[in-house]
């Protein structure tokens, strides 16, 4: 058995320069890597009003008309396009990420990655359509 | 033998949750947020909006989709604390706080879908 190394000052190997807290506001990149990552707290805020929706849907028709009256406050119709451009962003950067988790090869060569991709924007669709169609009772 | 790490697991949880968020999520929001409070689209009317909610396929429908994004958004956000903020440190405290919160909102919307 080897000894373990002596304790080294200085080791060189163990530099870090401090990155700071904001690294991510200097560069693009990064800046949008970390709004897709705060699409998670537009999800988040999704699952809050869709349980609150269920909720007051399952309390009874006054419950439900308070719910419909706070959806009316024009502070909660802002914050709602604010959180559904961030829930559009999520979406098409999770479509977009198919092709580069999943390269498929065809002929030995990789398909163009918009190939890949589009049937996640024909699936989204097409679901969107349908979940339109029942909620909108099928007229 | 190294640890078995349970991020495989969370990771499965994130990337299906992210699947049905990216799917389902927009049309709601846009629809029950934006559309029906301004007036663009007539609201549905409200027996026939608990019937469908009622109905066992939307209740394990919605079941799963509040689940998965909540278990989705958990593991984004603690990633975003992580990368963001930069306080690795407290690790086991956020993720305790993160998918918590994600299990406490599973039980909160079965209790509500069972009861609706």
């Amino acid at each position: 058995m080897k000894q373990p190394p002596a304790y080294t000052l200085y080791h060189p190997k163990w530099y870090r320069k401090r990155v700071s807290t904001w690294w991510w506001t200097e560069q693009w990149r990064s800046f949008k890597f970390i709004l897709r990552e705060l699409s998670s707290l537009a999800v988040i805020y999704f699952v809050a009003l869709l349980l609150w929706l269920l909720w007051s849907l399952g309390k009874g028709p006054d419950k439900y008309l308070e719910f419909q009256s706070w959806m009316k406050d024009p502070l909660v119709i802002a914050f709602n396009v604010i959180a559904l451009i961030f829930v559009l962003y999520h979406s098409i950067t999770w479509f977009n990420l198919a092709p580069k988790a999943m390269p498929i090869r065809m002929g030995g060569k990789r398909l163009p990655e918009w190939m890949v991709a589009a049937p996640n924007y024909v699936v989204w669709l097409v679901i969107s359509a349908v979940v339109a169609w029942f909620i909108l009772g099928g007229n | 033998m190294a640890k078995r790490s349970n991020e495989p697991f969370l990771w499965s949880l994130f990337s299906s949750g992210g699947m049905i968020a990216a799917l389902v999520v927009p049309v709601l929001l846009f629809l029950f947020g934006v559309a029906f409070p301004l007036g663009w689209l007539k609201s549905p009317n409200y027996w026939d909006l608990l019937n469908l909610a009622r109905h066992p396929l939307a209740r394990l429908a919605l079941l799963a989709i509040s689940s998965l994004s909540l278990f989705h958004g958990a593991h984004r956000f603690r990633f975003t604390l992580y990368d963001g903020l930069q306080i690795k440190h407290l690790n086991e405290l956020i993720a305790v706080f993160c998918y918590g919160g994600a299990l406490f909102g599973t039980a909160l919307a079965a209790y509500i879908l069972w009861n609706i």
